[in-house]
């Protein structure tokens, strides 16, 4: 069993306590940019205002995802947000975390204590979700005050878009330890974007022809939006465990990959 | 007392088809400075980084404190501390928050840590920087921080990589004897460098690589008496004239090594041998008298000089 147990997970990968130093860590190094974490939290605000508010006037009401009709904030609003959730999750554990691999030396200072490359895995990841959960949370008071939180459903929002946050930075994370140079990122944009675009984001599923509508079942960000879409606006069904499973499947398919890989990267 | 902190057996490092250590052999005792003196490319921070256990060994064994790199490395490195070659500091902290947070990895209470902070800048003469920016420190200060961060763990074991390269030579000196101020408090010290002053000064023992292996081993007082002779006599001649120099030289030192620029001559006693030249009616540019050094040892093993 052991042995078993070690081949699966070396000593190095297995996360411990000191997870919680990597999050004093960030701490420390937000504390003097905390305008940084500020600025986040405005950007899905602002698509709110100028896309559900703006555009939603002339659409009028669509129906969301039990057929009633509801109004076009309404809808697109939870999109915003779970959208919002991927994008900090992928900047934060692509951009950054290939910073600190390549050309900052913090990995290989700090593996050079008891910490191990488990830990830093879980530590950012962790520390991402901190940070989406603030942005989320913002953004959810901001959409009750304006009424687009139709049901008290809603305040599970919040723990869906911390899966989400998971899903994208494991997945994320896992990727960036695999690029070689910035050059890469290219294609980080270019599967994120049209994620964004067609994950029932601005309109309905079924606006789409049949065969469309198939193929965004295998966006991860579909089954996100679906998941926050439902919360916020009461419509609850058994389908949202399959989007439940689909992002948790994610999260830990990418968890797995990242330590065994930064063990490479890092003790060569 | 001969408690081995450190005991390596065939021990290998290959990256890729490059073998950077290759079968070495070599026990560190508890309370002694130990050395690996070596050029570029010879392989000493590659063992480094495995003492360290953050390098995985290729082949043989090797133990620090008597346990396994790879399956105790998180036991092994809470008890050393480690000065990389490069600084590896966290240039976006302070310098008071680079020690606070390292001791943290650690798991160190806080208040443990603070009172340690104060310590250490006084160790490493940085009481005036605590609350600066360490992109904003020069070499040298960094360098001092980076010895002092290692040491926030109260190490049984410390782990110098080339512990004053691109310091000038008054901090070379201050570090010295801050590092032997360490060593007379129990601390064990391993220590690389291509400085052979460095070696002699700091070291009770010391092993001398070459392309992975080790070539000799020994005190540096034992090893320069075993591999030289006990002076040396270095000519430089003007320039074109030293080939034909050479040939009156024949049989003048019971050793000799030809350099690009200028001539080694190894004997019991320089200056009668200086003396030998001028009756030889040989001319040189200048004469220098000196001991012989490891840096001798060195040229003799391999063929080849230290600092290239
Ligand atoms: N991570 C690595 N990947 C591939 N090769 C490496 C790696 N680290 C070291 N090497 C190679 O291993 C050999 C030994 O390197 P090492 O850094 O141990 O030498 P060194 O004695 O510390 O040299 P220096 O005095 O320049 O620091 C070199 O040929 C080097 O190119
Ligand atoms: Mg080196």
């Amino acid at each position: 069993m052991t042995t078993l147990l070690a081949r699966v997970a070396s000593p190095t990968v297995r996360p411990s306590h000191r997870v919680r130093h990597l999050l004093e860590h960030n701490l420390i190094v937000y504390r003097s940019v905390w305008w940084v974490i500020l600025a986040g939290f405005f950007e899905p605000v602002f698509y709110l205002f100028s896309i559900g508010i703006g555009l939603g006037k002339l659409v009028g009401d669509v129906p969301g995802p039990n057929g009633e009709l509801v109004t076009y904030a309404a809808f697109v609003a939870p999109a915003m947000l779970a959208a919002s959730a991927m994008n900090g999750a992928v900047y934060e554990s692509t951009f950054n975390i290939f910073f600190k691999i390549r050309y900052g030396n913090t990995y290989k200072a700090i593996l050079a204590t008891p910490v191990a490359p488990g830990d830093i895995a879980t530590g950012e990841i962790v520390w991402s979700l901190f940070r989406g959960a603030l942005y989320s949370a913002g953004f959810i008071v901001v959409m009750a005050l304006m009424g687009l939180v139709e049901s008290p459903w809603g305040v599970l929002a919040l723990p869906a878009t911390l899966l989400i946050g998971f899903a994208f930075g494991a997945v994320g994370m896992a990727a960036t330890t695999f690029m070689r140079s910035w050059q890469d990122f290219d294609l980080v944009t270019m599967v994120t974007l049209p994620l964004f675009l067609f994950s029932a984001t601005f309109y309905p599923l079924e606006v789409y022809p049949e065969f469309f509508q198939r193929f965004t079942q295998f966006s991860p960000l579909y089954h996100g939006t679906e998941l926050v879409r439902s919360l916020t606006l009461g419509t609850l069904d058994s389908g949202l465990w399959v989007n439940i499973g689909v992002l948790v499947g994610m999260g830990l398919a990418g968890s797995a990959v990242i330590g065994r890989r930064l063990e490479r990267l890092l003790l060569s | 007392m001969n408690e081995s902190l450190v005991t390596a057996r065939g021990l290998t490092k290959r990256f890729d088809d490059l073998t950077a250590v290759d079968g070495v052999d070599f026990d560190i005792q508890r309370g002694e400075v130990f050395g690996f003196l070596g050029p570029n490319g010879a392989g000493k921070s590659s063992i480094m980084r495995m003492i360290g256990a953050t390098s995985p060994i290729t082949a043989g064994t090797l133990t620090v404190f008597g346990l396994d790199p790879y399956a105790d490395g998180r036991e092994i490195r809470s008890r050393l501390g480690v000065v990389p070659q490069e600084n590896m500091l966290d240039e976006e902290l302070r310098v008071r928050d680079n020690l606070y947070i390292y001791g943290r990895y650690f798991s160190l209470p806080r208040k443990v840590i603070n009172e340690r902070i104060e310590d250490l800048l006084a160790f490493a003469h940085l009481e005036d920087k605590r609350t600066a920016k360490v992109e904003h420190l020069s070499g040298g200060m960094k360098r001092r921080l980076t010895i002092a961060r290692a040491l926030i763990n109260e190490p049984e074991l410390i782990l110098l990589d080339e512990p004053t390269t691109g310091l000038d030579p008054q901090a070379r000196h201050i570090l010295w004897d801050r590092l032997y101020r360490l060593k007379q408090q129990g601390s064990t010290l391993i220590i690389t460098t291509h400085y052979m002053d460095e070696a002699e000064q700091l070291c009770d023992r010391l092993v001398v690589m070459d392309q992975g292996r080790i070539v000799a081993e020994g005190s540096p007082r034992s090893l320069i008496e075993e591999h030289s002779h006990r002076e040396v006599l270095e000519l430089r001649f003007p320039v074109g004239t030293q080939e034909s120099a050479l040939l009156k030289l024949d049989g003048l030192a019971p050793r000799q090594e030809t350099l690009a620029d200028r001539v080694l001559l190894y004997v019991d006693d320089a200056d009668r041998a200086l003396a030998e030249v001028s009756a030889r009616g040989l001319q040189a540019e200048s004469a220098v008298v000196r001991r012989s050094t490891l840096e001798d040892v060195f040229l003799r093993l391999t063929g080849r000089s230290l600092v290239e």
